[in-house]
């Protein structure tokens, strides 16, 4: 119900002396648009960390090898090995938390130049092995035709499937490079997909720019024997991936004579861990955010609770008066409660709206530069709803908390004390 | 109307009890218009607040048309004021930024009576009392008369038993002082029962009953008839204090 005498009431105490509302209300304001534009910049910079690699399987690892940096069983330290592919048969069978294991190898880093060729195009791109289930794990959007499979791997196929950028480099733009032939390192395949990558983690250079081919092409072409460079994988729902991993480190210690003591011959990253430290930081970037913004907020509402007790001070004899014509208590604490809300909301909506005006600024910036910079940590700076929604009933219940100590107050009045003559 | 018995009333503050009412017996008819007279310290303000449910008692008894009032909440007492007394202070206590229309009007808000009614009813009280024209004026526009004619409106719209009026021509000139006693005794003729607090001997003239606090008391009670005596008394007293 709208009163109107209520309003005219709260807006003739407000306007009585203008810059202290005003001042008052800035308080307000501040703590609200800091609030606001603090969980923006926090989000922006989860959005741009995270999109880069949030597609990117999260219960993952990738396990490959290095020289040993210690003498064991025999052998000297200093030594050059590769896992195998009879380390996946037994891996298989001996790991069962595993839910993806997917190897995949590497075309040698001779530098020698360009290794792709089509007529006179010709470029230097990463030549990588896969298996189907690869892109499981790092997802990746096909641009033409399709991703490696199965029957590729069986047969043995010189096929491959491109980044998009190699395509950029080796096609017009717009041809169809489907059933074309690429000669890569000496040898001709047949293009059957272009891809693009959906993750910024890239595994022995960018995907864009890499080759991949039948991942047993790959160890035949290049005479790689039954070498594998790097096993990645994918535990089963509910098992953290560092299960697997120790697991497959120490089959692998085992099968190939690895000291159990040289943690510098077989490497690992644990995605899930990276995530889970990631994921942590921005936990803490937004408590951080909640206890400066809620802090600063807090300062404003005692602003605005000081400036209340002043104006019921003030307004001692009108209180008064009021009281003596038939003012209930309840009345007057839902005036003063209603001026304190009405303050801290005003203000606040005001700080809200600006807040949220400057992320949508600055996303405006941010989003017309990245067309050609890719490269930004920081996208997408906005808050959700229920983040709006939160904020304006931390307003309001502020706006009660502020008012309540000078209602209490204005309730104390005696109206004989107020109308007492001077 | 009124019934006191017994009344007393202290006052403490710290160690210190201030006794200011020492039993007070007073019986005050409906329709009666009463002062009340006495030097600052003897207790007629207090008796003012105490009958005016603004301040509560200590001992005795006070009805007010048949109920007992004593130990009231703040809502009850604010309800009972709202519905049985009408104020009207020294020096009008008009809320500033309502115009003379709100102003009168405001006991109704209290009473949740919705706006346009209560302006429509406001409206008539302000032309009983000559204001039709500054309806829409502010407190600080009118003149102190007009001000206390506006006051007297706002303390009569709820239709009160008991007008209670604290020093009432207090900040007023001799013309204007006449002028609003008039008025209160236009509205004591239509029964409503007047009690004033004045220092005034020739304002507590005008009212049909004097009662004189002395030292927390009643020193005497003055009746209408009696009132030519009471001159004599007066002026044997002014005669007395400047000899």
């Amino acid at each position: 119900m709208f009163d109107l005498d209520r309003w005219k009431e709260i807006g003739h105490a407000l306007s009585m002396n203008k810059v202290r509302s005003l001042l008052t209300a800035f308080g307000v304001f501040w703590g609200i648009f800091m609030l606001i534009v603090m969980a923006g910049a926090g989000n922006g910079l989860t959005n741009g960390l995270m999109e880069g690699v949030a597609r990117f399987a999260t219960n993952s690892a990738l396990v490959w090898t290095n020289r040993t940096s210690e003498p064991y069983k025999g052998y000297t330290r200093g030594r050059f090995w590769n896992m195998d592919s009879e380390d996946i048969k037994i891996i298989r069978t001996r790991v069962p938390e595993l839910e993806i294991l997917t190897p995949k190898n590497f075309g040698s880093d001779d530098n020698n130049g360009p290794n792709t060729i089509r007529g006179i195009r010709n470029g230097s791109f990463n030549i990588k092995g896969d298996y189907p289930d690869y892109v499981k794990i790092d997802p990746v959007t096909i641009v033409y035709g399709r991703w490696i499979n199965e029957i590729d791997i069986r047969e043995k196929r010189k096929v491959c499937v491109i980044g998009n950028k190699v395509y950029d480099t080796m096609f017009d733009p717009g041809e169809n490079p489907l059933g074309e032939y690429l000669k890569i390192s000496g040898v001709y395949y047949q293009v059957v997909g272009v891809i693009k990558p959906e993750t910024r983690i890239n595994i022995n250079g960018r995907t864009e720019e890499s080759v991949s081919i039948p991942f047993t092409t790959m160890q035949q072409t290049y005479n790689m024997g039954n070498q594998v460079h790097v096993l990645a994988f994918t535990s089963k729902p509910g098992v953290p991936v560092s299960v697997a991993e120790e697991k497959i480190k120490s089959i692998i210690r085992q099968r190939h004579a690895i000291s159990p003591t040289d943690v510098q011959a077989i490497s690992s990253v644990n995605i899930e861990k990276q995530f889970l430290q990631i994921r942590g930081l921005f936990f803490g970037i937004n408590i951080l955010t909640w206890i400066v913004g809620i802090g600063t907020l807090m300062a404003g509402v005692i602003g605005v609770s000081n400036i209340m007790l002043v104006i019921v001070k003030e307004r001692t004899r009108e209180i008064g008066v009021q009281r003596a014509l038939g003012a209930r208590p309840a009345t007057i604490i839902t005036q003063v409660m209603l001026e304190s809300v009405a303050l801290t909301t005003v203000a606040g909506y005001i700080g809200l709206s600006l807040g949220v005006g400057l992320l949508e600024l600055i996303n405006r910036i941010l989003e017309s530069q990245s067309r050609n910079e890719e490269e930004i940590f920081f996208r997408h700076p906005e808050i959700t709803i229920s983040v709006a929604l939160a904020a304006l009933a931390v307003l309001i219940v502020a706006g009660l908390f502020a008012g309540s100590i000078p209602a209490k107050r204005a309730i104390q009045i005696k109206p004989i004390e107020a109308l007492r003559e001077e | 109307m009124i019934v006191l018995n017994n009344l007393h009333k202290s006052y403490v503050t710290g160690n210190n009890s201030l006794h200011v009412l020492k039993g007070i017996d007073l019986e005050i008819h409906a329709g009666e218009f009463v002062s009340v007279m006495g030097s600052s310290g003897s207790g007629k303000s207090t008796l003012l607040n105490i009958l005016g449910i603004l301040d509560d008692y200590d001992e005795g008894d006070y009805f007010l048309d048949g109920k007992k009032i004593k130990g009231l909440n703040e809502t009850r007492a604010a309800i009972t004021r709202n519905q049985m007394i009408g104020f009207v202070f020294q020096s009008f206590n008009l809320i500033s930024f309502k115009n003379a229309l709100e102003n009168v009007a405001l006991p109704l808000y209290y009473q949740k009576v919705s706006r346009r009614k209560r302006n429509v009813i406001a409206m008539e009280y302000l032309d009983r009392f000559g204001l039709k024209d500054w309806a829409d004026h502010l407190p600080a526009e009118l003149s102190g008369g007009q001000k206390q004619r506006v006051a007297i409106a706002r303390a009569m719209i709820s239709k009160p038993q008991v007008i209670l009026a604290d020093e009432p021509t207090g900040a007023l000139d001799t013309a204007t002082s006449f002028e609003v006693m008039q008025i209160l005794k236009e509205v004591n003729d239509q029964g409503i029962t007047v009690i004033i607090v004045t220092h005034e001997h020739d304002i507590a003239a005008m009212t049909s009953k004097i009662i004189r606090m002395k030292d927390g008391i009643i020193g005497e009670t003055i009746i209408n008839g009696d009132l030519k005596m009471y001159r004599e008394i007066i002026r044997s007293e002014n005669t007395f204090s400047y000899v």
